[in-house]
């Protein structure tokens, strides 16, 4: 198949895209910062919301951008509030509301930004350049991202039998959605064909990578059930999304306009 | 005579089993460390405060994440607080105040002779 030229791409594809992206941001942003005053001590508390609060940044730089590529006047708050349910994009992975299980916690941010660590470094060297600023930024937040999670899934893995059991529950539990942060579909075969998106499967071989090594250090076992088929990128959610929503969009819907 | 210790991942977690809670201090199993941090501006860390963790790994983690929000600083050291060793309060006059009558230590008691290069 031939490269696409950049200037080909059409802006619905790009936005798509961006969509995408800024979904997960901001869906998972909003989930670990329901973790505020839950967590198991107060430093995991401030570790977590920081880490929410890095997210929420990057939320805002690609809900940004998707605005200005759609043209329409919509600014990062009138994509966040104002966008129905099927309109969102976000993966079902970062839809699984809070239940106060940190090893599932843990297990689901390791697989996050194990993700989110090559797909930034992919596009870095994105041929779109305002996606390359977002990236080189959020790298520097993912890898953080990366080791606080794994520097968890190590010592509750390695452990006492409770916290290796909870843990091990926690891989299982976030296994089956993972197969959706590497989908390929015809959306992601335009932008890489592009230069513009970063490749699924790419991302898949450094994410297998990083995910056995840090289980084998954690002496955890890998998760071997089937994934489920991801819908979130085609604006079919969990019945999660629709109450998250609903929490999120009131105070702004209820007054539209208002300046604080 | 010794046995050879069992490794195993299993008989290791059975090691690290907390203890009874018989054992009230086994509640507090993370450890209190001691916070410094070298400002971007300065030469030494300064003391700023103190933060629970794990282990150290964790408690630079913990401490850039509670201490570093605003640029405080570019360099973090955490040091357990039990392995400071600090002066007694009650100790102090006799520590201290010695000092306080020995001027002929300073510097500046001394007066240069003219002609000697400084």
């Amino acid at each position: 198949m031939s490269p696409i030229s950049t200037s080909d791409i059409i802006a619905t594809d790009r936005f798509d895209y961006v969509i995408r992206l800024a979904d997960d941001c901001l869906i998972y942003s909003h989930r670990l910062a329901e973790w505020s005053t839950w967590s198991p001590q107060l430093e995991e508390d401030l570790a977590l919301t920081n880490i929410a609060l890095d997210l929420l940044g990057q939320a805002r730089l690609l809900l940004t951008y998707a605005g200005d590529i759609e043209g329409e006047g919509n600014s990062e708050d009138d994509l966040a509030y104002l966008r129905e349910e099927q309109d969102f994009r976000c993966c079902l992975l970062v839809e699984h509301p809070m239940e106060h299980e940190f090893g599932d916690e843990m297990a689901r941010l390791f697989y996050f930004s194990a993700y989110t660590v090559p797909l930034w470094e992919a596009l870095s060297e994105s041929r779109d350049s305002r996606l390359v600023e977002i990236a080189d930024k959020s790298l520097k937040e993912a890898r953080y991202h990366l080791e606080h999670a794994v520097d968890w899934v190590i010592r509750l893995g390695d452990g006492t039998e409770e916290s290796h059991q909870r843990m091990q529950a926690g891989l299982e539990n976030m296994w089956p959605d993972v197969g959706e942060l590497f989908l390929s579909d015809q959306l992601t075969e335009r932008m890489v064909r592009a230069g513009v998106g970063a490749d699924p499967a790419r991302l898949r071989e450094v994410w297998d990578g990083t995910v056995s090594d840090v289980v084998t250090r954690a002496t955890l076992q890998l998760p071997t059930a089937p994934h489920r088929e991801g819908t979130g990128r085609r604006g079919v959610h969990s019945e999660h999304l629709g109450y998250l929503l609903a929490e999120m969009q009131y105070i702004h819907r209820l007054h539209p306009g208002a300046r604080w | 005579m010794s046995e050879q210790p069992d490794v195993t991942p299993a008989a290791k977690r059975k090691a690290n089993a907390t203890p009874e809670p018989a054992d009230t201090s086994a509640k507090d199993v993370w450890t209190l460390f001691e916070v410094f941090i070298r400002s971007r501006r300065g030469l030494s860390h300064n003391h700023v405060g103190s933060v629970h963790a794990p282990d150290a790994t964790m408690a630079l983690q913990n401490a850039r994440d509670l201490y570093t929000r605003r640029q405080e600083g570019v360099s973090i050291w955490v040091i357990p607080s039990a392995e400071i060793t600090a002066s007694s309060p009650d100790e102090k006059d006799s520590y201290f105040d010695p000092a306080a009558d020995k001027i002929y230590r300073h510097p500046t008691f001394y007066d240069v002779p003219e002609g000697v290069q400084m």
